[in-house]
């Protein structure tokens, strides 16, 4: 007697004929395995080829960043915002910073506003060229991840000479930004800009019109607008359902309102919608990057890159003539600033979705309660809902097409 | 943007009178406080009624206040993308109290509130999968109460003898340091005898 077998209702066996006799099987998917995407575990039960339920086991990457967070200053939590979606790291510190700002009030200046976006751009690229290559890897392409990466690799060169990490950079502070970016780095990025599409042509003209890519993809996980409230979906998930919800223009924050780019979506809510959803954005990014290049020259673009405050530290230079500077220097890399008592919750749009960080302050130091709010574990958590009654082969394209990374799905 | 919740929050107020306990609008954002029995009655509210059309659930997240009487604070976060507003609502429940789940109005509920009873240890009736689900197989405790320490109980390792992973007691060479550098002194409120006069300098 196996899992699944069938069983007569009236107790004998012999009167089941060789096909009642099929039974189902539960198979392990995962943790290691190449197109799982990281540490997950998927127990499926199948009957035949087809995906009658799916389990994912999540949490073989559980670090406790919430409960570490909080016997750690505000400052000192930073770098552990990198390591959740370890894709696009600038975009998690982000919004940290962003919810300090929030709730100290800190008005940040605008040169270290344009650096966001451009490095918020950058993180979008990063991640978006990582999902389509690999996804597209998942569905039997091998050659799209090797130009990818090579685009990758520039960019994170680019974080290197900002911040001097390639990946966990750890750049954003609240108030601004840690440093100023020098013109050559900004002419630099400027002539990747004007590159990139062509690269972005070339894996255009490998996968869309590809007849397996488009066997593998269209009419696959197709998701409704109903499903992405139920699921609570948001990103790329959902406008390739058609809902152009973006929170740089439903709920701006830092500059964005000032830029020119438009919302791509989707119309069927297929992987291969989500797909071209994500090629469109990478477009709209580079376009995004440009302006903000723009203004980051314009005579109003220059200044500091931080607010001076109790917040920040002072200049290198007051630190060495005045006493009071040396001292706050010393204070708020001991010590950290403290954050007024309440509560607050900051999101953006990170290139999963929406991202968010709920802040619970006591008016000391460190935080007393930190929730981060990954896209990815509402997307995973659908999982289940989406595989159901598709082949085994689709679920590796769908955790493809979900853009999960463990870093942000268990914490 | 404080305008719209406070018109928000009146609509609601207007509708559902026994459902608010209470609600304050601070930093644009608003936050409901409700009993927790009321919880799945105003969700469902929030979600259906036109004026609200909350039908996206952003987060659940518990906070644990120890000493407290009502030792947790359940925290929802909405969001419509129908109207573009946001709402948290906020429920304080007694260590051993049942919280009803929100699983038949949003479906999306299911991981978050396995994560509030594996981190806390708060129950939610009406789930029908109410299992760990960050932590290892076989765990025990609740890691994000505030009495659970960080180290934790127990790590593992690879035992060349036996061939399998052990778990064993927690053993540092070093204590787990935290530095407490926060200043005694600063933001004190009292005024000292015969001061009264410099003050505000």
């Amino acid at each position: 007697m196996m899992d699944g077998d069938l069983t007569s209702p009236r107790g004998y066996e012999d009167a089941l004929t060789g096909e009642q006799k099929i039974r189902n099987f539960n198979i392990n998917f995962g943790p290691q395995h190449p197109a799982a995407h990281g540490v997950l575990r998927l127990v499926l039960e199948l009957d035949g080829e087809i995906v009658e339920r799916c389990d994912p086991h999540i949490g073989l990457l559980h670090r406790g960043t919430e409960k570490l967070m909080e016997s750690r200053t505000y400052l000192q939590n930073l770098p552990y915002l990198d390591r959740l979606d370890y894709v696009a790291p600038f975009n998690q510190e982000h919004v940290w910073c962003m919810a300090i700002e929030k709730l100290t009030g800190t008005p940040v200046p605008r040169r270290a506003q344009l650096i966001r976006v451009l490095y918020a751009e950058i993180g979008r690229i990063l991640s978006h060229l990582l999902n389509v290559t690999t996804q597209a890897m998942d569905v039997g392409a091998l050659t799209p991840p090797l130009w990818g990466f090579e685009e990758r690799e520039k960019l994170m060169t680019y974080c290197e000479r900002a911040s001097g990490g390639r990946m966990h950079m750890a750049y954003c502070r609240p108030g601004g930004v840690h440093q100023d970016i020098t013109t050559d780095l900004i002419d630099d990025i400027e002539a990747w800009c004007q590159h990139f599409p062509t690269v972005l042509d070339d894996i255009d003209g490998l996968l869309t019109e590809n007849r397996i890519f488009k066997q593998r993809n269209v009419d696959i996980a197709i998701v409704s607008e109903q499903e992405v409230m139920d699921w609570g979906f948001s990103g790329v998930m959902a406008r390739g359902s058609g809902l152009a919800w973006d929170l740089r223009r439903a709920q701006p924050y830092e500059c964005y309102d000032e830029f020119e780019f438009l919302i791509p979506t989707g119309r069927n809510g297929d992987c291969f919608d989500r797909y071209l959803v994500r090629m469109e954005e990478m477009r709209q990014s580079v376009r995004i990057m440009q302006q903000a290049i723009e203004k980051l020259r314009a005579p109003e673009g220059q200044g500091d890159v931080l607010a001076r405050g109790k917040m920040t530290p002072p200049s290198r230079g007051d630190m060495k003539t005045s006493m009071e500077s040396l001292i706050h220097h010393f204070k708020l890399y001991t010590e950290g600033f403290r954050v007024p008592e309440g509560e607050v919750y900051a999101a953006a749009e990170n290139p999963k979705g929406e991202f968010g960080v709920y802040m619970v302050s006591d008016g000391t130091n460190k935080p007393y309660r930190i929730k981060l709010r990954g896209p990815g574990y509402l997307h995973l958590q659908a999982m289940d809902h989406i595989t159901r009654g598709h082949q085994l082969a689709d679920v590796a394209a769908i955790i493809g097409t979900l853009d999960v990374v463990f870093g942000e799905i268990d914490r | 943007m404080t305008q719209q919740l406070a018109e928000l929050i009146d609509h609601v107020k207007l509708r559902q009178p026994d459902l608010v306990a209470d609600w304050t609008i601070a930093r644009d954002e608003l936050t409901v406080e409700a009993q927790p029995t009321d919880i799945p009655a105003l969700v469902d509210f929030l979600k259906t009624d036109e004026q609200c059309r909350f039908a996206s659930l952003v987060d659940i997240t518990a906070i644990d206040y120890p000493g407290d009487e009502k030792r947790f604070c359940v925290v929802y976060h909405f969001l419509s993308m129908y109207r573009n507003q946001r709402i948290r609502l906020k429920a304080y429940v007694r260590e051993e109290e049942i919280v009803p789940s929100i699983i038949d109005i949003h479906p999306s509920a299911n991981w978050f509130e396995r994560e509030v009873f594996d981190m806390f240890g708060i129950l939610f009736s009406g789930h029908p999968d109410l299992r760990r689900i960050l932590t290892d197989y076989g765990f025990r405790g609740y890691p994000m109460r505030k009495d659970f320490p960080t180290t934790g109980y127990t790590e593992v390792r690879y035992d060349e003898v036996q061939k399998r992973v052990v778990y064993e007691p927690v053993n540092l060479t070093q204590e787990y340091r935290i530095f407490d550098f926060l200043s005694p002194w600063e933001g004190a409120e009292y005024m000292l005898p015969g001061d009264e006069k410099g003050g505000k300098a």
